[in-house]
């Protein structure tokens, strides 16, 4: 797990990687406070929860703690 | 007074204690026996995150009764939950045992009318007139004393 502080192009391509087809438009500057937009072939007839799980998965214990907040839209596509 | 984990200072909480864990067994207990339940940062009254304070806003836009966990008092209601619930972030809204999501969902769901779906509650054709007719009125509360 990398300590440096996190940024919208390191969370774009963490994502993108760890979710087949996935893509992602990630915002925000402060290197804590994240807002994603995923769509991901993957997520078709998941639950929303199931969705964010996959992305939080990514992730693993950095959410909460190095990344503070990644707000979260999903979409199927 | 909302829930209060309160282990006895005596006993000696180990996190992957697998076979010995009041404090999982106590969130269990919670997460059980109130069939609308949020797991948040501060109070209904008083938020100390904003994705709290927006969750609780939409719980009480659709006036629908809810118990509330604040999870700072102690960093292990965090750690045990997110074990319990393989959800990493605060706050968690629970809904007759089940994890229905935390902010963006529930927000989401608030904006679709899944969320009063979900609460078996009616929504509401005006919010900002529920909202100043749930102005007075506090959530439903429980204490719980472990110890």
């Amino acid at each position: 797990m990398t300590t440096s502080m996190a940024t919208k192009e390191e969370l774009k391509a963490r994502i993108e990687a760890g979710i087949p087809g996935a893509r992602a438009d990630v915002r925000g500057d402060d290197g804590h406070h994240f807002e994603a937009v995923v769509s991901a072939p993957a997520f078709a007839g998941l639950p929303r929860i199931a969705q964010h799980r996959l992305v939080y998965d990514v992730f693993g214990g950095e959410l909460g703690g190095r990344i503070h907040a990644l707000a979260l839209q999903t979409k199927a596509e | 007074m909302h829930w209060h984990f309160r282990p006895k200072p005596s006993e000696d909480f180990t996190v992957s204690d697998e076979t010995q864990n009041p404090l999982r067994d106590a969130i269990e207990d919670a997460i059980r026996s109130n069939p609308v339940i949020l797991f948040m940062k501060g109070t209904p009254e008083q938020p100390m995150c904003g994705f709290s304070a927006r969750t609780v806003a939409a719980l009480q836009a659709l006036e629908a009764p809810f118990a509330a966990v604040d999870i700072l008092p102690d960093p292990r209601i965090r750690q045990e939950l997110s074990a319990l619930s393989s959800w990493p972030t605060i706050p968690q809204l629970f809904v007759n045992g089940e994890l229905v999501g935390g902010c963006d969902i529930v927000m989401e769901m608030h904006e679709t009318g899944e969320l009063a779906q979900a609460l078996g509650v009616e929504q509401p054709d005006e919010a900002p007139a529920a909202a100043s007719a749930q102005a007075g009125s506090a959530p439903l509360s429980i204490e719980n004393r472990l110890g």
